[in-house]
């Protein structure tokens, strides 16, 4: 499960106490006193806007993100780990779902959702731009790119919107799984032959860098962070939860004898934090703009995948049809009798 | 395939469905969220496939959203903040004598 602090759309950069109100002032008390908001509960347009936007970009992620990993499920390595792939992967769809009815509380539709992500109107996290190239990248997308996710995650189960906030519940346990598999991966290949071992690092140097800019631009560079968190949405920081990223996962590559390809990466005793290197920002903005590796390709993959499934639904539309007209005409015969 | 007259439906024009799960027998079903689905039976075999992935049910219930009827929000402090004063009717209002023990 993969969220992407990033805010592309200017217009809800208003601040949330610009247009107060008395309704609006009892709404930030209850969110001030960690109350939860619901759906039928009055909110200001802009928290509808904020949450329909984070809410289905993340389900966006979701589903695009089965797409990296999809295409080695046929050429994972041996039976368990094609299984493993598998259960992965539909928890991915699985997550995606819950996401999807969360955002259609707040009063959009499924419909509406799935042509923006089709017409490139809405984002999703720009970390599936990237390639898999080797079976390493699958561990690593697991131990690195989940675990980025988790890191992001856990905060927004106390998020103040109670459906969004209950599915991350639910998604952040199965996250958990993906981690750990991920990181079992990238272990065995450790563990293996040098050739192995040189894959995973291989597959390090690559996604490194991309993993820390999941969790958005700098704080200092990031006006919506002031507002979603005014809303009790966002709930840390983006440099704080990359810090602690970066604190925890340096330990982790210790252990598997991996080096993090950043020359300036160094523990730093006054602050109790490990240092690191500058983030490639344009290459950041780049991808999220569209130039990365696999734009193109993944919402070309999902617009057949959806297309090439259409049948599917309309026979069960159809199916489902034919079992009401039956039932209708079972109900009239009964009556005739 | 259907004639182009009659436009299919997507995924988004079937009716929504609120799914409730029994974790365990003897336990309440208990709701977990909601999804589309064609018809009830179809909604049944989607919540399996996705509410259920690690065991987390024996029983599935499926009922159409449209069919729930909710109080209203605005009047929640009229219809619950009354049984604020109530609390006698918790038994921890009242003091037992240490000698009586359990009652």
């Amino acid at each position: 499960m993969y969220t992407q602090a990033i805010d592309t759309d200017p217009t809800s950069r208003n601040s949330p106490t610009s247009h107060a109100s008395v309704a609006e002032d009892v709404f930030l008390a209850r969110i001030a006193q960690d109350e939860k908001i619901e759906p039928q509960d009055w909110m200001p347009e802009a928290y509808r806007k904020t949450l329909v936007r984070q809410i289905s970009q993340h389900a966006h992620s979701e589903v695009v993100g089965m797409l990296p990993e999809g295409g080695w499920i046929t050429r994972a390595p041996s039976l368990r780990r094609k299984e493993i792939l598998l259960a992965k992967v539909q928890d991915e769809g699985g997550h995606g779902l819950y996401l999807y009815s969360a955002a259609e509380t707040l009063g959009v539709s499924r419909e509406q959702l799935i042509d923006a992500l089709h017409s490139g109107k809405a984002k999703y996290s720009s970390i599936f731009n990237y390639e898999t190239k080797t079976w390493a990248d699958i561990g690593t997308i697991g131990w690195l790119v989940d675990g980025a996710a988790i890191m992001n995650q856990v905060p927004l189960c106390r998020c103040s919107y109670g459906p969004y906030a209950r599915a991350m519940i639910r998604i952040c346990k199965e996250e958990s799984f993906h981690q750990r598999q991920g990181f079992d991966i990238v272990r065995a290949l450790c563990e293996g032959t040098p050739e192995q071992k040189a894959m995973a690092q291989e597959s390090l140097n690559r996604w490194w860098w991309p993993t820390l800019m999941m969790f958005g631009p700098h704080d200092s560079d990031s006006t919506h962070t002031g507002q979603a968190s005014a809303y009790g949405i966002k709930r840390i920081s983006n440099d704080d939860l990359r810090q602690k990223f970066v604190d925890v996962t340096v330990a982790q590559a210790e252990f598997l004898g991996l080096s993090i390809p950043d020359p300036a990466l160094r523990w730093n005793a006054e602050r109790g934090h490990y240092d690191f290197g500058k983030i490639d920002w344009d290459e950041f903005w780049r991808v999220v703009n569209g130039q990365g590796p696999c734009n193109e390709a993944r919402m070309h993959d999902r617009i057949s995948a959806f297309e090439e499934g259409r049948w599917v639904r309309d026979a069960a539309s159809a199916h489902a049809a034919k079992r009401a007209a039956r039932a209708v005409a079972r109900a009239g015969a009964l009556e005739a009798a | 395939m259907s004639d182009s007259s009659s436009k299919s439906l997507a995924p988004t024009d079937w009716p929504l469905f609120e799914v409730f799960i029994r974790s365990k027998q003897g336990l309440d079903h208990k709701h977990v969220g909601s999804l589309h689905a064609s018809d009830a039976e179809h909604a049944i075999a989607l919540a399996r496939d996705v509410y259920t992935r690690r065991q987390e049910g024996v029983s599935i219930w499926v009922v159409p959203s449209k069919a729930i009827t909710a109080s209203n929000p605005a009047l929640k402090n009229e219809n619950f903040d009354p049984m604020a004063s109530k609390i006698y009717r918790h038994p921890t209002f009242y003091d037992i004598p240490e000698e009586i023990g359990h009652m």
